[in-house]
């Protein structure tokens, strides 16, 4: 492997400017890389060498003609493959749309292109996002860096496991329930799940779309910071995109952060936390005391009912979601139907894996006549109660941290045949996402077995500033950030 | 409790096709969860209104205004089946 590779998208932008390698150059070297590794690693569904080089070569005639570069210009990204680029396959990981070509660009990767940020190919993920494992791919399924026989989480998997190998060094995902997050805590990377509202949605393949939201990987909390500030900004072609200027999120990094009142989620804390685990997060804790901040502990009563909320609202979402796949307009069809009815329910039966049957089916029957008070609206009131104690919380803390999964990553296959255990992944993630706040994953150290563990921190809405800052002084309070994946 | 028969009834709204194996299969998966789930009774929300979004959006509008970012061949390109300009199926019955 390249070395320059290992080096963060900070650390490549100035390589670049400073001519020690050109973006042709890189981005090549990363291809060579995920030529090296991807047959073992399952990450990307498909490469997008011609864009990505076209992009690069743009990078490179601007450094040429001595013309300052956007952000992030020439660093290789992988995008998660359920976001539209124009001319690539966009999968989601299904069968049911395995030959779909995007006719147009998503509008997170129209950004990318407009600050020439080399797109290498896109990132393999469950099945429409829908899994904690990576397992749910119609595809392949995609391993864990850190040791190739334990899942790298769900469901932005392959965008995880690209940026944890340095096959690229950055990458997209969405998150619905935790699908940065998670896989970044297993991969030991930086992950990190926006403001609802604050990243378009527009050519997202949706999934829940009170839920769901973009946001960036790296390796460490400054590039993710710069990407977030790539990615965002209102856009009129999704209706629930915020219109509010877009921050420099990497503006507070290295702000002191003596006095800031550090929440410690007591629910989180206590209960099937492993030994590792547990022992990581009170050195987290010891490490903020060090900083300076006033650690305090909160307690969020109605967040243990947050998984039941989150799969009554979000498989009735998608339910209504993915309606649209029919086999009229695009995607599969099956090849012998008789009439009408059968072409719809043949197409889907063949078209969707078990995961995604069974969460229109769960999502169906919570909006069905008879049900709905009981599933649908009672979650819709639970979910208030859940936010209400984050409003509560957030009167006495500026942040909130715990660990953001109580174990490391598990082997491939250990949770596959019991879905309500692999639901249960979820329970620290879930429920930044019924409240629409911004959350992070960071590396927090490693288990006996040497298994990346992550930080959650969450942080109110539109305090992204204030997050980054928490997690950036944390990173650089330890060398976690710095250990790579041997592979 | 959640039966084979409710599973059919749902599968027929949901436009799938199951087989045998996974109506027992879902029966028996979607019974788990529901029972799971249930652990929401245990809190009165009879005072609390129903949250639809987090962020207060009222009525986004935006100017009424025809634009072709695509042509007509463009969107038709990835169906499955295209006759005149129009999407085919198979008859309804």
């Amino acid at each position: 492997m390249n070395e320059v590779l290992k080096k963060s998208a900070a650390e490549q932008s100035k390589a670049l400017k400073n001519k020690e390698i050109s973006a042709v150059e890189l981005t090549n070297a990363a291809f060579e890389r995920i030529e090296e590794l991807d047959g073992k690693l399952g990450a990307f569904n498909s490469l997008t060498k011609e864009t990505a080089l076209k992009t690069a070569q743009k990078v490179d005639e601007k450094i040429a003609h001595g013309e300052e570069l956007p952000l992030l210009a020439g660093v290789p990204l992988a995008l998660k493959d359920n976001m539209n680029l124009k001319g690539s396959k966009t999968t989601a990981s299904s069968k049911i749309l395995e030959n779909f070509v995007s006719p147009f660009n998503a509008t997170v990767s129209e950004k990318l292109l407009n600050n020439l940020v080399p797109i290498v190919g896109k990132a393999n993920l469950d099945e429409f996002a829908m899994g904690s494992s990576n397992e749910n791919s119609a595809f392949k399924k995609v391993h864990n860096p850190w040791n190739l026989n334990k899942v790298p989480g769900g469901s932005s998997g392959g965008s995880a496991a690209s940026v944890s190998s340095c096959e690229a060094t950055l990458a997209l995902g969405s998150d619905t329930g935790g699908s940065i997050r998670l896989p970044a805590s297993f991969c030991g990377i930086v992950g990190m799940k926006p403001t609802y509202g604050r990243v378009s949605r527009y050519g997202l393949i949706a999934f829940a779309s009170s839920l769901d939201q973009i946001g960036p990987f790296a390796r460490t909390v400054e590039d993710a910071a710069n990407l977030l500030e790539v990615i965002s900004g209102h856009d009129p072609k999704d209706s629930t995109s915020l219109n509010l200027p877009v921050e420099h999120y990497a503006e507070d990094l290295n702000k002191d952060i003596k006095g800031m009142k550090v929440g410690v989620i007591k629910e989180l804390m206590t209960e099937g936390l492993s030994d590792d685990v547990q022992k990581a997060m009170e050195k987290a804790i010891e490490d903020y005391k060090k900083l300076g901040a006033e650690i305090v502990e909160i307690s969020l009563p109605k967040l243990k009912y947050s998984i039941g909320i989150y799969y009554i609202l979000a498989t009735a979402e998608c339910s209504s979601n993915l309606a649209r796949f029919d086999g009229v307009k695009y995607g599969y069809r099956t090849p012998d139907a008789k009439n009408l009815l059968e072409m719809y329910t043949k197409t889907r039966a063949e078209g969707f894996g078990p995961e995604v049957k069974r969460r229109i089916m769960l999502g169906t029957y919570a909006l069905s006549s008879g049900y709905y008070d009981a599933y649908y609206k009672k979650a819709q009131q639970m979910r208030a109660l859940v936010t209400q104690d984050f409003i509560e919380a957030f009167k006495k803390v500026d942040i909130l941290i715990s660990p953001t999964c109580p174990n490391t990553a598990f082997d491939l296959g250990a949770k596959s045949s019991d879905p309500l255990s692999m639901y249960l992944t979820d329970i620290a993630t879930i429920s930044a996402n019924l409240a629409g706040i911004p959350g992070m994953s960071v590396p927090a150290g490693f288990d006996k077995d040497g298994m990346p563990i992550g930080l959650q921190i969450l942080a109110p809405q539109l305090q992204e500033k204030k997050l980054f800052n928490a997690a950036h002084k944390f990173e650089r309070a330890n060398d976690y950030y710095l250990q790579l994946a041997k592979i | 409790m959640i039966t084979i028969k409710d599973v059919e009834h749902v599968a027929k709204l949901a436009r799938l096709e199951l087989t045998e194996d996974e109506k027992e299969l879902y029966t028996k998966q979607l019974g788990d969860v529901l029972k799971y789930v249930d652990q929401m009774n245990e809190v009165d929300t009879s005072n609390v209104k129903p949250m639809t979004q987090v962020i207060d959006f009222v009525n986004v509008m935006r100017e009424d205004k025809v634009t072709y970012d695509l042509t007509k061949d463009e969107l038709m390109a990835n169906a499955p089946e295209v006759e005149n300009g129009f999407f085919k199926v198979p008859k309804i019955n």
